[in-house]
């Protein structure tokens, strides 16, 4: 039994950690949540030096080719220090996208420079409330033009590329196309949400320029595919985030006296520690299968990639509403760092479809495995 | 990342398998035999094998087998039909490590052999109706009569006490000291005069338990282990290796068994499964048991690494009973009025699966540390938390205050 992360994992897991102690510390997540920037462009450019962004692509296409292995530990250190950057955007659902049906052409102009991070990618698939289907897309494409809306679209005030899903009349009913960002034809309105930073957008587009991404009427099965890649992804950034809230919560429980000692010394307080310890420790078990299957596309990831995204998203979930409360009223100020965590929790646990949604996915993916 | 063998395991899988293959005991072998008969006659064959106990040194009759080498042979038996060696468990994972710790080398070449080969059963006298949480709150009395102690007191939760040929008994031999230090260790005969069983009902209405009697009970001083006051030291030995001889637990409802069960029940005139609420919790509960199952492996990676199993092992029993319990419960609320049956012979589909669960339970949660303290261990081992102020500390054990 090998269920392990090597040696070279390992190492750039101390690396990233180190990496971004120094260059994505709190104050920078502060200026962002503070500021006007959309994002932390000189923390982006960083990572991008550091070859994060080119983790998974292939050397053939400006990447370093290396495994999802590689791309999971870097995904957890971005989630622990809370990056304000278009990261999963770009990496998770705009390059994987291109990754699983892009033609050689597209994949030989926009690789390299989603690797270099020169470009930065999203993905926009949602209409509006409720969740998302093929039969309630609106949006569609004619004679390489497409019209419609998409709704708060994470980092699209960014992006120069979006993966939009489309409505199409044949196959399961939608269709992905590449549009490019820089056309009048695409209208942005910013969006405000609950957590400032990282931008959203609603996106309207009017005859815009749109390129087929794989085949007509394969839409709804190449999202499915993408959503299980991405969902284990997400769910190591949600598990970084979630372990940073745990070690908060406990270095001010430590540090905190009530009634002559220190309230880490109140059962209430460990056991709600230790609660949040059980959950992360679950969800990175399960994490791990779901870096296994995703790492060796077997034919388990939509179970596996189910399991690691409902897992995450309630254990972070549970850290960052907990942490607050450990931190008592300081923990509801401004001033406390506890609401990065918050706020960003709600983000990665609706930017690809809820838990309810994932459960559902879960039980289906069950049902095909016929787990017993 | 896989879940391969190493070379090393792969070929001491190999050969535990083939040895098991040889020797597994036939039904004509086993013939007329009770359950302890074939428990005994199959422990006796593995320690002439060299397949008993084998993670103990080779001096003691061992093979100094690693932890994952264990876990392998234990995964290769169960895929045999050979008898079940659970009432070895107390005996060989807990009092056999102690005596060898604690005992004398004459002990040693008695006891421990027996234990290997099963001919002896140990049972562990520690808890008490005063202490279990608490257990140095224990108040058994051991008073010293010329080269003997006379013992007065009564034990519970004791397992297999009825059918166990010896026992390890801490008791309490100076009331006048700290609790932790008026404590000393014995092992003794449980056919001695003065010791009485009693089986506990439990709630499932089965008596797994009993409590343990003792009325001046003699032991000879030479049965001790460790000084006079050390019982608590020893005691550690001990409960260090309590952990690895029970089970993570469970029990018998599962995902799988639920879901199952609400294919065939309905709600609102559709089977059960198609409604979205059931669903959810399914997958909740699935994410809790893949969790558990995949936190084995990443702890089976790690002995396999050659590292000490530690205090976040607890999470098994921790999370593992309660979602057991939840799942026992909502089965039984998705049969409505039918789910308080519990006729094993009348449920041809689950043989009261859900309903012995519920039963069960409350017990898994509490035996072996309860959850409480399983989160205790788990805040202060694993997070490093503080441990809250004690009312007992540095008083005499007489002192300390008591709800009766």
């Amino acid at each position: 039994m090998n269920f392990e992360f090597g040696e070279e994992q390992n190492l750039l897991r101390d690396q990233a950690r180190g990496f971004l102690a120094d260059h994505c510390s709190p104050a920078l997540v502060r200026r962002v949540l503070d500021g006007d920037e959309l994002y932390a462009e000189d923390l982006w450019h960083k990572v991008a030096q550091m070859g994060w962004t080119a983790t998974a692509i292939p050397e053939e296409y400006g990447g370093l080719g290396l495994s999802y292995l590689e791309l999971v530990v870097i995904a957890e250190e971005l989630g622990r220090a809370c990056a304000p950057i278009p990261f999963s955007s770009s990496v998770y659902l705009a390059t994987e996208a291109l990754l699983l049906a892009g033609n050689a052409a597209q994949k030989e102009h926009w690789l390299p420079q989603l690797a270099a991070g020169e470009a930065i990618g999203t993905f926009a698939y949602s209409e509006g409330s409720g969740q998302p289907s093929a039969e309630r897309l609106i949006t569609q494409v004619s004679s390489g033009k497409m019209t419609g809306s998409k709704a708060v679209v994470a980092d699209a005030e960014v992006s120069q590329l979006m993966i939009v899903v489309a409505k199409s009349e044949v196959g399961d009913g939608a269709s992905l196309y590449l549009v490019p960002t820089d056309q009048s034809a695409v209208h942005l309105e910013t969006v405000k949400t609950v957590d400032p930073t990282r931008n959203h957008a609603n996106v309207r587009f009017d005859e815009a320029d749109a390129q087929l991404l794989g085949q007509e009427g394969q839409g709804w099965t190449l999202l499915t595919q993408l959503l299980n890649r991405a969902a284990v992804l997400l769910a190591w950034e949600q598990l970084g985030a979630a372990d940073t809230c745990l070690e908060m919560a406990k270095n001010y429980a430590m540090g905190r006296y009530a009634f002559g000692r220190p309230i880490a010394s109140y059962q209430a307080i460990k056991h709600k520690l230790a609660d949040m310890y059980v959950k992360n420790t679950l969800a990175r078990s399960n994490a791990y299968y779901g870096a296994w299957a995703l790492n060796t596309n077997a034919v388990e990831l939509p179970l596996a990639a189910a399991t690691a995204r409902v897992g995450s998203s309630q254990a972070l979930y549970f850290a960052a509403k907990e942490n607050i409360q450990t931190h008592g009223g300081m923990g509801y100020t401004w001033e406390f760092d506890c609401q990065f965590y918050y706020r960003r929790a709600k983000i990665l646990a609706l930017v690809i479809g809820s838990e309810g949604v994932w459960q559902e996915k879960l039980i289906q993916a069950s049902d095909e495995l016929d787990v017993a | 990342m896989d879940f391969e063998d190493t070379k090393e395991e792969s070929a001491f899988r190999e050969q535990a398998r083939t040895w098991l293959q040889a020797n597994a005991p036939t039904e004509a072998e086993m013939s007329g035999m009770d359950t302890m008969a074939r428990a005994k006659f199959w422990q006796k064959r593995k320690a002439e094998g060299g397949w008993a106990c084998i993670r103990w040194p080779k001096a003691f009759g061992g093979r100094d087998a690693s932890a994952i080498e264990q876990v392998i042979l234990s995964q290769e038996e169960a895929k045999v039909a050979v008898p079940e060696t659970g009432v070895f468990s107390i005996g060989q994972g807990m009092a056999a490590p102690t005596l060898m710790t604690w005992a004398d080398a004459e002990a040693q070449a008695n006891f421990i052999p027996r234990l290997a080969s099963g001919e002896d059963i140990w049972c562990q006298l520690f808890s008490e109706p005063a202490g279990g949480s608490d257990l140095a709150a224990l108040r058994t009395k051991a008073e010293k009569d010329g080269d003997d102690w006379i013992i007065n007191g009564q034990k519970i939760w004791t397992s297999g006490a009825h059918y166990s040929d010896f026992g390890i008994l801490v008791v309490r031999t100076d009331p006048t000291v700290p609790k932790h230090k008026g404590l000393s260790y014995f092992y003794l005969d449980m056919k001695s005069p003065g010791v009485e069983i009693k089986p506990i009902r439990q709630i499932s209405g089965e008596s797994n338990f009993n409590e343990v009697y003792f009325t001046d009970v003699r032991i000879p001083d030479s049965q001790r282990l460790g000084d006079v006051g050390q019982g608590w030291q020893v005691s550690l030995t001990t409960l260090m290796n309590e952990r690895a001889s029970i089970g993570a637990g469970g029990g018998g409802t599962k995902f799988s068994s639920v879901k199952a069960l609400a294919k065939t029940v309905m709600i609102d005139g559709k089977p059960a499964i198609e409604d979205s609420h059931v669903r959810a919790k399914l997958a909740s509960w699935y994410v809790q048991e893949a969790g558990l199952k995949y936190t084995s492996y990443r702890t089976l990676s790690a002995l396999s690494r050659g590292a000490v199993p530690g205090p976040e092992n607890s999470i098994g029993k921790l999370v593992g009973a309660v979602k057991s319990q939840d799942m026992a419960s909502f089965a039984m609320d998705l049969l409505e009025q039918e789910g308080v049956v519990r006729d094993r012979e009348k449920d041809a589909a689950f043989a009261a699966l859900f309903q012995d669960t519920y039963m069960a339970i409350p017990g898994l949660r509490i035996a072996g540390g309860t959850d409480e303290i399983m989160a205790n261990i788990i805040a202060e081992r694993v997070l490093g938390l503080p441990q809250e102020p004690r009312m007992d500390k540095g008083i005499p054990f007489t002192e300390v205050p008591t709800g009766s």
